[in-house]
């Protein structure tokens, strides 16, 4: 191990005296150490001689939970309770690995039984220290709150006085876990320890950095997406008051690099205005011909050919059915901006060869990673010399999985020996990119004389992610990123054709919550309703009728059946729509009762939301992002999307890329099943069955069929 | 000179008296509780109360503030002991949490003018904070929890 990178991670942790480190090696080997200087694994817990006891979350809070629900798996088992342990958010630190990182919902369904060993491991290792120490048997002692007890003579030892003693036992490789019936944190608790800090402005999130002697920057980018930077005047801004320098700096956005403008002064708002000074000429190379409308348009046209195949199930092409048998349909969904209430920053200062980063990121251990894609080879620096401070993150939704923002303020801060924090303006954020993609969709299904689905057809027309992130992708692949989700999905439908079809795009796109299940699944369970009212039947009841094995989907249906009283009729203009949705990140489903009123306006009643996750850690917080992921999901539906003219997004800022707001928000009932099976993400399954629920509630409800986002809520 | 007296304190500053009190709050003065969103007067992240009045922030000139008393997030109470900062907790209000600062200060308000609010009521004085983790349903909840901590009733339609 590095003599830097340990440093970087002691100065995070600092003990003193004698401390026991217990964690995972990269190859997920339970591992300890008794002295801070071998620590070269993951310590994901840090027990002081003096009783501290700290556990480390690798995960980034994006709001999420994390700062509470990683820590909780190792306490869960360690036998301490979250108020008598110190939290402490990691940097990116070498040690801590490269999954330093909060996306894909996967912080607990990948760490659930990893962290839970870790806490079992040390919590065998104090027991057997105990019992050594009282020269008693292993099994008369138990773990309680930070003590082990000699239970028939009720002593106690606390972990810090057993740390020497524990030390010298061997790890267990498989330790015992705990019965889930044991649990005392896990599925119980409901206080997050990171909410009194964000209810009195004491919470630290990137954009509050205060680092001594700190200047200010904005970044003037070119408006039209893909141009140049030819030449800048700044005469008449560098005679503003408060001005200090002004310079050119790069942000790599994927595959794309651009060079903005940045101006950096005494204060954001002198930098931001004085943008108003700057003279810029620009190559546009053509882009400002670009519109979303002819893009669009270009869309519909590359629809009409062959895709390459993803997935394919018996031949759709044998199937001959009648012409009249068949059903065909095509989607549309917007580009759309990420708009996390936190605006992009990031403080940086450049010292030699040197730098420290204030900022809040998704991807921690990208920023300060050795790997070939990691950001030092972004910004020139060797990865041991990058210092990170992770702190709390307004908003992730995928926006910060990107580095763009961090690798232009490092730039930004090379211009100048002070630290520098640069802030992007809503407008920035709203017209800068990268923006998730549009996806459109054509489909084909064929219900047999029994009314069953026998041939069904899904061709994904969109730019392409991988492409936008990956100068090695080969186009003449799918890209599936683009595709996602869609053959995952229960139905068991015996002919099955899955396609892509490519279209070039220049601008620079990323995922967003939920990433192409966000769009995909508005058009997939959309036409699934549409071939259930082709085949005659009830929509939930088609949709059960193709999961005749049992699957997790299966279940989810059911208990939205069940919660929904789907099978009681609704007064005339009232309806209900389904939709359920499976992929990586996990599963949900949701109800969605509608009644469209003699105005041609349209009010939600209510949404019911399931979602499966087979274990639950904190089942409050679960609410609290599935009533999220709902909001999130009615505000893609109903607020338009990022629209291009002439080469530059036509939004601004909220007055015209509008969020929802307190009066705009339905009912929402969550349900959480936790009957066991597959660990499943929490973060994102709440949104991709909303959209196509709603539609599907609204055409119950009028008749009217919606297959184009976003819509206003009104026939 | 701009003279601030911020939650009970006074500030001197030399700053332009056209500078947005959100950055004199921010950076000069260094209470960071007070967040920006947007600049604009849409989001509400910057609400802060003068004189015991909700504004934005973002859009008041440090001008228009000289002299006056301003209370942010901080001056609320730092101990979380706020009927409206106790709610919020015991509801589990934040996600992200960045909006949060706003969403009580204006709930603040809110609360002294209308003891024993409606959800709709509710609605009408929070359209103007808004909150992208989708956080709404429990700050309704917290609002009305507020309002019967406060000895109101706790007006739940
Ligand atoms: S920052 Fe002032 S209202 Fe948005
Ligand atoms: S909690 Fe994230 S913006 Fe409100």
């Amino acid at each position: 191990m590095e003599e830097i990178s340990r440093r970087h991670f002691i100065a995070s942790a600092t003990t003193a005296g004698l401390a026991l480190w217990l964690g995972l090696t990269s190859e997920g080997n339970l591992y300890k150490a008794i002295d801070s200087a071998s620590v070269n694994f993951s310590p994901f817990i840090l027990i002081e001689a003096n009783g501290q006891i700290t556990l480390f979350n690798t995960k980034p809070e994006i709001g999420q939970g994390t700062f509470q629900s990683f820590p909780a798996l190792i306490a869960e088992e360690l036998e301490v309770s979250l108020d008598q342990v110190i939290i402490k958010q990691t940097n990116g630190e070498y040690q801590f690995g490269n999954a330093q990182r909060s996306g894909g919902s996967a912080s607990i369904r990948n760490s659930y039984l990893p962290m839970r060993k870790v806490g079992a491991a040390a919590r065998e290792v104090l027991i057997k220290a105990a019992a050594k120490t009282w020269n008693v048997i292993e099994s008369e002692c138990f773990a309680q709150k930070g003590s082990i007890t000699h239970a028939p003579t009720q002593r106690k030892l606390s972990y810090g006085s057993l740390i020497e003693e524990a030390a010298k036992f061997d790890l267990p490789e498989n330790p015992k876990l705990k019965d889930p019936k044991d649990f005392k944190i896990l599925g119980k608790m409901s206080k997050r320890p990171d909410i009194p800090l964000k209810t009195n402005g004491s919470a630290e999130f990137g954009i509050d950095a205060i680092v001594p002697g700190m200047l200010y920057a904005v970044v003037y980018r070119s408006p039209v997406i893909g141009a140049t930077l030819v030449s800048y005047d700044a005469t008449e801004v560098l005679k503003i008051p408060g001005v200090v320098k002004v310079g050119t700096a790069e942000r790599i956005v994927g595959v794309y690099r651009y060079t903005g403008v940045a101006i950096i002064a005494t204060s954001y708002w002198i930098a931001n205005q004085a943008k108003e000074k700057l003279v810029t000429h620009w190559d546009n190379h053509g882009f400002d011909k670009f519109n979303t409308r002819d893009y669009e348009a270009h869309l519909r046209t590359l629809a009409n050919q062959t895709g390459i195949v993803e997935k394919a199930v018996g031949n759709v092409d044998d199937v001959n059915l009648p012409p009249e048998s068949y059903l065909e349909a095509f989607y549309e969904t917007p580009i759309i901006a990420h708009h996390a209430l936190e605006p992009l920053n990031c403080t940086a200062q450049v010292n030699g060869d040197r730098v420290e980063i204030w900022t809040s990121t998704q991807v921690s251990s990208a920023v300060t990673g050795k790997g070939a894609g990691d950001m030092h080879g972004q910004i020139g620096f060797t990865p041991e010399n990058i210092t990170l401070h992770s702190l709390f993150v307004g908003g992730g939704f995928g926006r910060r999985l990107s580095m763009d923002y961090i690798v232009e303020a490092v730039n930004v801060a090379k211009l100048v020996e002070q630290p520098v924090k640069v802030i992007w303006s809503r407008e920035d954020c709203t017209q800068q990119g990268p923006f998730r993609p549009m996806t459109f969709s054509k489909l084909k299904g064929g219900i047999s004389a029994q009314g069953a689905l026998i041939s069904f057809e899904h061709k994904v027309i969109s730019p392409s992610l991988q492409q936008s992130r990956d100068s090695t992708f080969d186009p003449s692949k799918v890209d599936l990123a683009m595709m996602e989700g869609i053959s995952e999905q229960a139905y068991e439908i015996p002919n099955m054709r899955n396609s892509y079809v490519r279209a070039d795009l220049h601008i620079p796109i990323s995922p967003w919550r939920s990433v192409t299940s966000s769009t995909v699944s508005f058009a997939q369970e959309s036409f699934i309703d549409e071939l259930a009212y082709q085949a005659k039947k009830d929509p939930m009841d088609f949709r059960l009728e193709h999961l005749k094995k049992t699957s997790d989907a299966k279940k989810v249906l059911l208990k939205l059946k069940e919660l929904s009283n789907w099978e009681t009729k609704l007064p005339k203009g009232s309806g209900r729509g389904v939709a359920v949705w499976e992929f990586f990140a996990g599963l949900g489903g949701q109800v969605v009762e509608v009644t469209c009123h003699k105005d041609k306006t349209i009010t939600i009643n209510r949404v019911i939301a399931v979602i499966d996750l087979g274990e639950v850690v904190n089942p409050d917080n679960v609410r609290n992002q599935m009533e999220g992921s709902v909001i999130m999901g009615l505000g893609a539906v109903m607020k338009g999307g990022i629209n291009f003219v002439n080469g530059k997004v036509a939004e601004h800022n909220f007055y015209d890329s509008p969020l929802l707001r307190i009066n705009e928000i339905p009912k929402i009932e969550v349900h959480i099943l936790t009957d066991g099976g597959k660990v499943k993400g929490v973060g994102e399954p709440g949104l991709p069955p909303f959209a196509p629920a709603l539609a599907n509630a609204i055409f119950a409800a009028s008749g009217k069929r919606f297959r184009k986002l976003p819509f206003e809520l009104r026939l | 000179m701009i003279s601030l007296t911020v939650n009970q304190k006074t500030y001197q500053l030399d700053v332009d008296p056209e500078m947005p009190l959100l950055w004199a709050l921010r950076e000069v003065i260094g209470l960071t509780g007070t967040k920006f969103g947007c600049g604009v007067a849409q989001c509400g992240a910057c609400v802060v109360h003068l004189n015991g009045e909700a504004i934005r922030s973002c859009v008041t000139k440090c001008d228009r503030a000289n002299h006056q008393n301003i209370t942010t997030i901080e001056g609320l109470s730092m101990d979380n002991s706020h009927p409206l900062q106790l709610a919020w907790n015991e509801e589990n209000v934040p996600q992200c949490g960045y909006c949060h600062s706003g969403q009580i200060m204006s709930a603040a308000v809110l609360l002294r003018e209308n003891p024993n609010p409606t959800d709709r009521d509710i609605d009408d004085a929070m359209a103007g904070n808004i909150c992208r983790c989708g956080t709404y349903p429990r700050i309704r909840k917290a609002i009305h929890l507020a309002a019967k901590l406060n000895g109101g009733k706790g007006n739940e339609k």
